[in-house]
């Protein structure tokens, strides 16, 4: 169907270039279907010693599916895996780990409570008899780290390090069992840009020594960046594979998603009414009396986007957390529409036209448990029509999921599916739905494209442009620069808790703004 | 600094830890002198029966532990007590062999300990509703079976250690016990060890706190829940078996009297810990001790309020007014394979 589409022979063409023949994994024809659902059909893959194989597709597509397989979580109905050329079967991790297959999981596999040392020791414990040897396992441990320069305390708690390091620990918990093939399942969907890069520069490390890493993912840019060679997938099936060299943004997008994508956002200049939201000197200390957000002042006009830069953890949380209500501020004031917000009243702002789309679409977007139908109004079921006199009204209330699932395109099987069970795209449709479908003229998104695949991305961007242009004010909060530089008209950027300046997205340049991210006024 | 989403401090959470320690410590401390001074014999009575009062809470503290750490709630602790009691009463009284009395109150324990694991890790039941049912069931049998009036040749004797249970003051009251007690005070550090010490400790633990993590490095959640259920069933009936061997040396209806749960109330203030739980269960005695004392001493309080101590103690720990535990993250959810 494209011109990207290699034969077998090219393949090898391909691979043979690159220095790397040593074939030690091989999928031939894997089946795997789940009740409803094809999820892998006829997928066949193969991986070479040192190399990163990145696997492309949108969410759903059967990446996930096949990398289960491979490690032993799921068997497959059909097809053959084969490992240095011999068949091998794998049953469940045990087996996979013990063939030196290791996987980093999109959610880490990690015990909160734990040392560094206890998770990177279990399942797989150094011992003196039945007592663990402690002291052998971290000299192994620091033996590691040091040799892969993967540095972490190893009696660091888990819970109190950055998402950056946990991952750290999930890669040394493979390496600790000598792992010839790690599995990483969207390892960059939690790490910021500066993160993502060391790890890019420990996956060099790691092939450099000879182990293969296949590299899930639906990012574009990293997937040029890092892998040697690339399979894209969709709905099951392989639909091509190509190296960097040979194709582009654009040739994947187009092979991921089956049609033509477009990568930029159209929009017309911003037409800036009045002021809906006004930050005046606001300040939010954390646990501690330390500023999260310090004398911040910001205003966002109807009918523009302020974008909000900055790499995670400088004060965007608490800041958005702050103006929907979520969080107590210490001093300042916040304004909507010319009235003055209460502090911690999430339904007066509501109730005076503010949406929100939050950062963590599972934790404070949905209620998992509940079906889509009570998600669509945990804003206003309390009024009519979807509750009269303090009874809910059923039938208001799926009329109104329907019609919120057909107008958001919203893939689900029916109105009671739990918000759980859809995809992540799926999921933040439900919340981009309840919340614009309400009069609004305030959305405040905060990271509303994390995790999602292109063409999730491409639909939320291009909502919130449409609420732009019908004169709502947007706040978004980003850390990923090319959706704050895509969708936004004005840009400022946090530091350390400040806005450390303001700029117009027309004459904003992204090294400038990359300094200004880092500190460097 | 820009907040990290660190939620509480490192120090905060060791310096209470260690400051309740140390006022417990004293606490005790205090009180044992002043009564030494006043009156060694009392004070050795008072110090004896703080820990007969406290080795069926030690053994249940343990059983809940090895079930919680694993992730499984287990509130039939009494349930569980209360049949070994009467198991081991009716083989004391049928036998007359202490030993192997003991012996069959720990099986009870262990087969109630396995059918509460049933209904909780393959059932998927609700694992407090599965506690409930063990500890009606138990209130039941044992009252439907138990025939007033029988009678045994005995119960468990002290064995003194030899020259340890010459040293003043605390060799008559560690080294002078009978064997339940010995068992007890072992289990106590060799758990410790296990839980923290040891390969099966860590995937133990690792299972109560993050079950899919264990499975995908290969750790069979379900063996794991499944034996240390079994391993804290053994626990129980041993506590059971001391109500009937060595504690009290006779059945009676609903004997146990809520110490299933007061040793729950001991595990959550010990924090989920063998060595601080066994601390735990010895306040609770000696709070249980002070109080008979209290009484000897013609204080002229009501006796029942007096009485009402230990379950007083037991409700302010557990609604938590003693600093913040924090339970294994996976207890008493079902572990479902994918």
């Amino acid at each position: 169907m494209d011109t990207l589409d290699l034969t077998n022979d090219k393949t090898t063409e391909a691979t043979k270039m690159t220095g790397k023949e040593t074939l030690i994994l091989e999928a031939r024809n894997i089946y795997k279907t789940f009740p409803g659902t094809i999820a892998n059909a006829d997928v066949s893959l193969e991986l070479h010693r040192g190399e990163v194989l990145a696997l492309l597709g949108e969410n759903g597509a059967g990446k996930s599916t096949l990398m289960n397989v491979i490690y032993g979580l799921y068997t497959q109905d059909s097809g053959e895996i084969f490992l240095n050329g011999e068949p091998y079967s794998i049953n469940n991790p045990h087996d996979a780990i013990a063939a030196g297959i290791g996987m980093v999981h999109q959610h880490f596999m990690l015990v909160p409570v734990f040392t560094v040392l206890e998770n990177v020791m279990l399942g797989a414990e150094t011992c003196r008899g039945p007592f663990l040897n402690k002291k052998a396992a971290e000299a192994k441990l620091r033996q590691l780290e040091k040799s892969f320069g993967l540095e972490v305390d190893p009696h660091a708690i888990i819970e109190e390090l950055p998402v950056g390091l946990q991952q750290r620990v999930e890669i040394l918990k493979a390496l600790y069992r000598d792992v010839e093939i790690l599995i990483m399942d969207e390892p960059t969907a939690v790490l910021t840009p500066q993160e993502t890069e060391e790890l890019f520069k420990i996956m060099r490390r790691l092939t450099e020594r000879g182990v293969s890493i296949v590299f899930i993912t639906h990012k574009l840019k990293e997937v040029l960046e890092i892998a040697d060679r690339i399979i894209i997938m969709r709905r099951g099936h392989v639909v091509g594979s190509a190296t960097p060299a040979e194709t582009d943004e654009h040739g994947l997008a187009s092979m991921m998603v089956g049609r033509e994508v477009i990568l930029e956002v159209d929009k017309l200049p911003a037409e800036p009414g009045d002021t809906v939201l006004e930050v005046k000197q606001l300040n939010v200390h954390d646990a501690n009396q330390l500023h999260s957000v310090k004398d911040c002042s910001l205003s966002v006009r109807a009918g523009e986007v302020l974008g909000v830069a900055g790499v995670q953890g400088n004060g965007q949380s608490e800041l958005v957390e702050a103006i929907t209500g979520l969080r107590r501020y210490n001093s300042g004031e916040i304004w909507i529409d010319g009235k003055r917000m209460p502090q911690e009243k999430p339904r007066v702002l509501v109730e005076n036209g503010m949406a929100h789309i939050p950062e963590d679409r599972q934790k404070h977007g949905l209620i998992l448990q509940y079906p889509l139908t009570s998600n669509f109004v945990l804003c206003n079921y309390y009024r009519e029509p979807y509750s009269r006199h303090g009874v809910l009204n059923a039938e208001a209330i799926l009329k109104n999921a329907d019609a919120l699932i057909e107008r958001f395109d919203v893939r689900t099987p029916s109105a009671e599916t739990s918000a759980g069970d859809l995809s992540g795209g799926n999921q933040q449709k439900v919340i981009v739905g309840r919340e614009l479908s309400r009069d609004v003229s305030l959305v405040i998104a905060n990271q509303p494209t994390r995790g999602l695949d292109v063409g999730s991305i491409e639909y939320i961007h291009q909502t919130l442009i449409d609420m732009r242009d019908a004169g709502v004010g947007v706040l978004l909060v980003s850390s990923e620069l090319d959706e704050i530089m895509s969708v936004s008209d004005r840009i400022a950027v946090m530091y350390r808790g400040e806005i450390v300046d303001v700029l117009d997205a027309r004459d904003a340049n992204r090294e400038h703004i990359g300094l200004l991210m880092a500190g460097h006024a | 600094m820009i907040s990290e989403t660190v939620k509480r401090g490192p120090f905060s959470h060791i310096n209470w830890k260690l400051w309740r320690s140390v006022i417990l410590a004293l606490l005790i401390l205090a009180a044992i002198l002043f009564f030494n001074a006043r009156n060694p014999a009392e004070t050795r009575a008072v110090l004896r029966s703080t820990l007969r009062y406290a080795v069926p809470l030690i053994l249940g503290a343990l059983c809940g532990i090895f079930c919680e750490r694993a992730g499984i709630v287990n509130i039939g602790i009494e349930g569980q007590m209360l049949l070994s009691a009467f198991t081991s009463y009716m083989t004391n009284a049928w036998t007359g062999n202490l030993m192997f009395s003991l012996f069959v109150g720990m099986v009870t324990g262990s087969i109630v300990g396995l059918f509460l694991a049933f209904l909780s890790i393959k059932l998927k039941l609700n694992q407090v509703i599965g506690g409930t049912v063990i500890n009606i069931l138990a209130a039941g049998i044992t009252g439907y079976f138990y025939q007033v009036g029988t009678t045994t040749k005995g119960k468990f004797a002290s064995i003194p250690l030899g020259p340890l249970a010459d040293i003043p003051i605390i060799g008559p009251l560690l080294f002078n016990n009978p064997p339940i007690t010995y068992i007890a005070i072992v289990l106590v550090i060799v758990s410790q060890i296990v839980l923290f010490n040891t390969r099966w400790g860590l995937r133990t633990r690792a299972v109560g706190e993050h079950p899919r993590a264990a499975d995908t490095l290969g750790v069979d959640v379900f063996k794991i829940r499944y034996l240390n259920v079994l391993i804290g069933g053994v626990m129980a009936g041993l506590a059971g078996a001391f109500l009937t061997l060595e504690g009290v040396g006779l059945f009676e209806r609903g004997m146990t009297n809520g110490r299933g749960f007061i040793a729950l109330a001991v595990m959550i203030f010990g924090k989920w810990n063998p060595i601080s739980s066994a601390m735990a269960a010895l306040f609770f005695g000696f709070a249980n001790a002070m109080q008979t004392q209290l009484q000897f001493m013609g204080i002229q309080i009501a006796h029942q309020f007096v009485g009402m101590i230990p379950y007083l103690l037991t409700i302010i720990v557990v609604s938590g007014f003693v600093g913040r535990s924090r339970a294994p993250a996976a207890e008493g959810i079902p572990y479902e394979k994918e």
